[in-house]
């Protein structure tokens, strides 16, 4: 075999100090740290997603050449990440309507109610 | 690319069959990723609907959550070891790190089960609330694919000390190491967006 005849593969030695140093660097944005809440989501999900990339490009071998796969894996998880983006977003943002009714009787009332609502709370 | 069986490269990809193998398996992956999206979406809708029952900050503790997280981790690392040293036609490296992998995984499903079994104890089961309907079926379902994984590792163990390293031994344990590490990416994300978020918010 002509590939990974050293003894120690630097690049998953490399990989697996990046994930660690990333874990606790996401734990400590998330329990130590006194920066915005908004701030700290954004920032640990982007280092969720960097540690995806690790995984998936030093330890998974994604692109290589040898699995004639062409991009074929590539694409799955580009694919399989994006439709993940878009269930999550949209579920939330498709739920974000209407949480304020949802307690007060039945369907035929609702919409009364909800408009005496959205005259109440005008600002809300 | 032909049937007939190449004389270099890596023993999983020298003929089309395991070359194919592989590529189904990502296209698994993909869906896979997909049915966790499903149930990410589920728990961010979820989210706060806590009813009567404890609410995440109260029970989520940083230092169970982040041994798992090295546990899962660090088997995803010895995993990728065992496929360098079964790159390098090392049977013996191969079953070394992937027993390693093993028993990490099994120390992170115990950590799991300990600490549902202490919600529980909590009065946060699935029953109690939306949120922790949808808590307890996406980490659950990520803990049954490590269990899944570990059974399926165990077969392949038998089967290599069988067999030795052939094509089909070695592209079994190319896909399993595929899915190991895939179970730490998804592991990431409910770290992530599960338990460091709950505790933030």
């Amino acid at each position: 075999m002509a590939e990974s005849k050293k003894r120690v593969p630097m690049n998953h030695v490399i990989g697996f100090i990046l994930s660690l140093v990333m874990t606790l660097v996401a734990a400590w944005a998330a329990i130590q740290s006194d920066l915005p809440v908004t701030w700290v989501i954004i920032g640990i999900m982007i280092l969720a997603l960097l540690q995806a990339g690790v995984q998936l490009f030093m330890f998974m071998h994604v692109t290589e050449a040898s699995s004639g796969n062409g991009h074929v894996p590539w694409n799955m998880m580009f694919h399989g990440f994006a439709l993940a983006g878009i269930l999550v977003a949209g579920s939330l943002f498709v739920m974000s309507f209407g949480h304020d009714h949802g307690d007060h009787g039945d369907m035929g009332d609702m919409e009364q109610q909800e408009e005496q609502h959205s005259e109440d709370h005008s600002g809300h | 690319m032909a049937a007939e069986e190449l004389k270099t490269g890596p023993l999983e990809y020298r003929t089309q069959e395991g070359q194919m193998s592989i590529m189904g398996f990502w296209i698994f992956l993909g869906a896979e990723v997909v049915l966790f999206a499903t149930l990410f979406a589920t728990y961010a809708v979820l989210f706060g609907r806590t009813a009567d029952a404890p609410l995440p900050s109260e029970l989520f503790e940083p230092g169970i959550v982040l041994i798992m997280t090295f546990l899962l981790l660090t088997s995803s690392f010895t995993c990728g070891l065992a496929i360098h040293e079964m790159r390098r036609g090392s049977v013996k490296g191969l079953i070394f790190w992937m027993v390693i992998t093993l028993a990490l995984g099994l120390g992170f499903l115990g950590f799991e089960i300990y600490e549902f079994v202490h919600y529980a104890h909590e009065g946060a089961t699935l029953q109690s609330s939306a949120f922790w309907s949808a808590f307890f079926v996406l980490a659950g379902t990520h803990g049954l694919h490590v269990t899944l994984g570990i059974g399926w590792a165990i077969l392949l163990l038998i089967q290599i000390k069988q067999r030795g390293l052939t094509n089909v031994t070695s592209r079994k344990f190319f896909i399993i190491s595929l899915y190991w590490h895939f179970l730490d990416v998804i592991w990431i994300f409910i770290f992530t967006s599960v338990y460091l978020i709950g505790m933030v918010i």
